[in-house]
């Protein structure tokens, strides 16, 4: 659904129900009270006209969730999280937005306008308002354009027999898929952070793609448009049946604005025999100022399961936001001869923190992997690589590479490589290179010597750095993700 | 009137170990336009280091003297505006940028000075037809622009790279740091062509170098000999000839 649209029936129905519950009716504080509770987690489930099932399934995850403790594992810190002391359900817009693109701050203006960002997504990403029955104040054409593709690729899918649609209407559409899937490869006991997002989750997309149907379009497309609708808790899964094959793409290089601190989405992958799924995530939420202050706090699980003989599920990330980022995208490769690939890009500056990596569970035989880690630290930031390769017993001829590349720009920030390898296989092979580098005064001085600046510089060598990773992106994602990684970095040298 | 460049009483030092090194200890030095220099001198001399603190290598604190270019002041400058205005510098031992594509790496530096110089950027199309000519000349593979930025170039190969980075950012002034050394004669030779091409009234270089055999192909204006961090003696052509026949030791002796 086009995000205008639905962001506008979206706050119509609140309108309508907030009376009903007794909330506050105040428009601009159209949200739960603070806290979480059962009656909380009813309220969501109503609000979203969910069955009885979900309820269910919702309460009994806050209940696993209550008896959990927040992992300390990590290296990372931040002060204590009081959960009681957040909002889990609120209208998408608490506050009005920008009237005019006159009103948005013009340091993300200026974000957006060197990574090409057209004007018309400009306004929509910085949630400028369209008063009700005026035209847009600017590119008034352009907007009502990418709604009508929207609905255009809408219509491709589902003459392909692809279901894409956010996840609370799949819920109600198509619940038979739903229960068969949800929490089959990331259970709500999970960790922490998954049992939390299976109680309160209210964002998030659901994929079907049936069998032998190639996606025929990459999912990033119509996803571009849509992006403003990621939510705090998001939830994700994407189910492929045999022969079948989808390329899909969550997250903008654009920072958006945001006022939730915590995010913890789930995403959940399903791949059946010969079935590829291609998952690739750009993630530059608010990363907080130059000395550390705010910024999103990343939780995520993402998980793959390789069930089908031949099945491939392909992680490629570009993380430069959020001050904490917490995040390993993993692959258990049960069918015989399934893959896993993971391709990270993670970079900190400033005060960010990172804690990223993969998990690749080997238990069908034959079955491989590939990891490849890019990190880059910078200003007084600490980033660590955190990968596990576990090979179980049955996984005969199982095999693993791992590349894990740290560069370091300046001499304040930190890189760490942490990598777990357990294997119960006598047939397996597992390989791990690992690599540290700087980006040295040489290569800089030798750049300027030719005219460029220093900026172009740093962006030059990263990008050259990353190489291997970005050309696993989406075409038209790998330009902006380059980009990206330059302006994450400006002002990290000299 | 102002020379094309002008050095005037150089001096240079760098923080080895917590240690202040002087390396240049007074430089004299003017080029004017048209002409190609050459300086000769024994390792360790401080020639590398003249050529950085030319072009802006900023380890090197410049304690005294100027050095002007075409009236400004060089010391001034960043590196890139440096290269902007017209500097270029063809380094001793060229720097490897893993990942970084030879073209893409090209590109962007002649689109940067372009664009400093008012000039309109080139498209990729344009771009790349006038490196693989300029490439082509050079006698370069052509999958060298493909490749990453000297990784695994062979020594000759990235003495060739330089050149060809020289001639598509169409610098007035041109360094040649030991560009000869570790090449065949044939290399040799089309280095050297390389860098005729480009002589012209407003083109000008300094060329350091302990052969002869290079001078043979670019016949330069005139030669100085470094020792020491100092030009101890300057000459025509005919001082080139007879350091290679008898070494620097004789003129070292004669100034000390
Ligand atoms: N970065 C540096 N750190 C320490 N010493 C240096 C550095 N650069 C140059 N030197 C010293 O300065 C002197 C001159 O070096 P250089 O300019 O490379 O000479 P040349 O090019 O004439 O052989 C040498 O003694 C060298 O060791
Ligand atoms: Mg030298």
């Amino acid at each position: 659904m086009p995000a205008v649209t639905q962001t506008r029936e979206a706050v119509e129905k609140l309108g309508q129900s907030t009376y009903k519950w007794g909330f506050e009716t105040d428009i601009e504080m159209d949200m739960a009270p603070k806290g979480l509770n059962e009656d909380i987690i009813r309220l969501i489930s109503s609000r979203k006209e969910e069955p009885e099932w979900m309820l269910e399934w919702r309460l009994a995850a806050y209940k696993t969730w209550q008896a959990m403790e927040e992992p300390k594992w990590a290296k990372v810190a931040f002060p204590p999280i009081d959960y009681q002391d957040a909002h889990y359900y609120a209208a998408p817009r608490k506050k009005p937005g920008p009237k005019s693109l006159d009103e948005v701050d013009p340091e993300l203006l200026r974000t957006y306008e060197k990574l090409g960002i057209p004007l018309h997504e400009q306004a929509l990403l910085a949630g400028v308002e369209v008063p009700e029955g005026e035209r847009m104040p600017v590119a008034v054409d352009a907007v009502f354009d990418s709604v009508s593709v929207a609905t255009t690729f809408r219509k491709t899918l589902e003459e392909a027999g692809v279901i894409f649609c956010p996840i609370s209407e799949a819920v109600k559409e198509h619940p038979d898929l739903v229960r068969k899937y949800l929490g089959t490869v990331v259970p709500a006991g999970d960790n922490f952070f998954s049992a939390l997002n299976s109680a309160v989750f209210t964002d998030g997309s659901f994929v079907y793609v049936p069998k032998g149907v190639r996606c025929p379009m990459e999912l990033s497309t119509y996803f571009r448009i849509n992006a403003k609708n990621t939510g705090q808790f998001e939830r994700t899964l994407i189910v492929v049946e045999e022969g079948a094959s989808v390329s899909y793409l969550e997250g903008c290089t654009a920072p958006m604005r945001d006022e939730n601190q915590l995010h913890a989405a789930v995403v959940e992958l399903v791949a059946m025999d010969d079935a590829s799924i291609k998952y690739s995530t750009v993630q530059n939420w608010y990363p907080g100022d130059e000395n550390g202050r705010g910024g999103i706090y990343n939780f995520v699980t993402k998980r793959g399961a390789c069930r089908g003989a031949r099945s491939k599920i392909s992680w490629t990330q570009v993380e430069t936001g959020s001050a904490i980022t917490w995040k390993y995208p993993s692959c258990i490769l049960q069918g015989e001869g399934s893959v896993g690939e993971f391709y990270s890009v993670a970079v900190t500056n400033n005060h960010q923190q990172a804690d990223t990596g993969t998990k690749m569970i080997h238990l069908g035989r034959n079955t491989r992997s590939t990891i490849i880690a890019k990190t880059i630290s910078a200003g007084r930031s600490d980033s660590t690589y955190r990968g596990l390769v576990r090979v179980q017993p049955k996984a005969s001829g199982a095999r693993n590479f791992t590349q894990c590349d740290s560069l370091l720009i300046g001499d304040q920030c930190g890189a760490h490589t942490v990598p777990y390898i357990e294997s119960r296989n006598m047939n397996a092979r597992i390989e791990h290179e690992a690599t540290t580098s700087k980006i040295s005064e040489d290569q800089l001085f030798y750049c300027r010597q030719r005219g460029l600046s220093e900026e172009d510089a740093v962006g030059l060598i990263v990008n050259g750095f990353c190489r291997d990773v970005l050309k696993e992106l989406p075409m038209e994602f790998a330009v902006e993700a380059q980009k990206l990684l330059q302006i994450s970095l400006e002002g990290s040298v000299g | 009137m102002s020379q094309f460049l002008e050095i005037s009483g150089l001096c240079a030092q760098i923080d080895a170990d917590g240690q202040k090194k002087q390396i240049l200890r007074g430089v004299d030095l003017s080029i004017p336009p048209g002409e190609v220099h050459v300086i000769m001198g024994p390792n360790g001399s401080g020639k590398s280091t003249l050529s950085y603190v030319l072009a802006g290598r900023e380890e090197y604190e410049v304690t005294a003297g100027t050095a002007t270019f075409h009236g400004q002041d060089l010391l001034a400058m960043e590196p890139e505006e440096r290269a902007a205005a017209g500097l270029f510098l063809a380094f001793q031992s060229p720097i490897e940028l893993p990942g970084v594509n030879n073209a893409n790496f090209l590109r962007t530096a002649v689109n940067a000075v372009r664009r400093a110089r008012g000039q309109d950027e080139l498209d990729a199309v344009a771009f790349l037809k006038m490196a693989r000519e300029a490439a082509k000349a050079l006698s370069m593979a052509p999958d060298m622009l493909k490749r990453n930025v000297n990784v695994g170039f062979s020594g000759g190969e990235k003495k060739r790279n330089e050149v060809l980075q020289m001639t598509l950012l169409q610098p007035t002034f041109a360094i040649l740091d030991e560009t000869d050394s570790g090449l065949d004669v044939d290399a040799l030779r089309i280095v050297a062509e390389g860098v005729n091409r480009l002589r012209a009234p407003t083109f000008s270089a300094l060329v350091i170098t302990h052969h002869q055999k290079l001078l043979d192909y670019l016949v330069p204006d005139r030669i100085h000999v470094m020792a020491r961090g100092r030009i101890i003696l300057s000459g025509g052509p005919e001082l080139a000839r007879q350091i290679d026949q008898e070494g620097y030791t004789k003129f070292l002796a004669e100034v000390a």
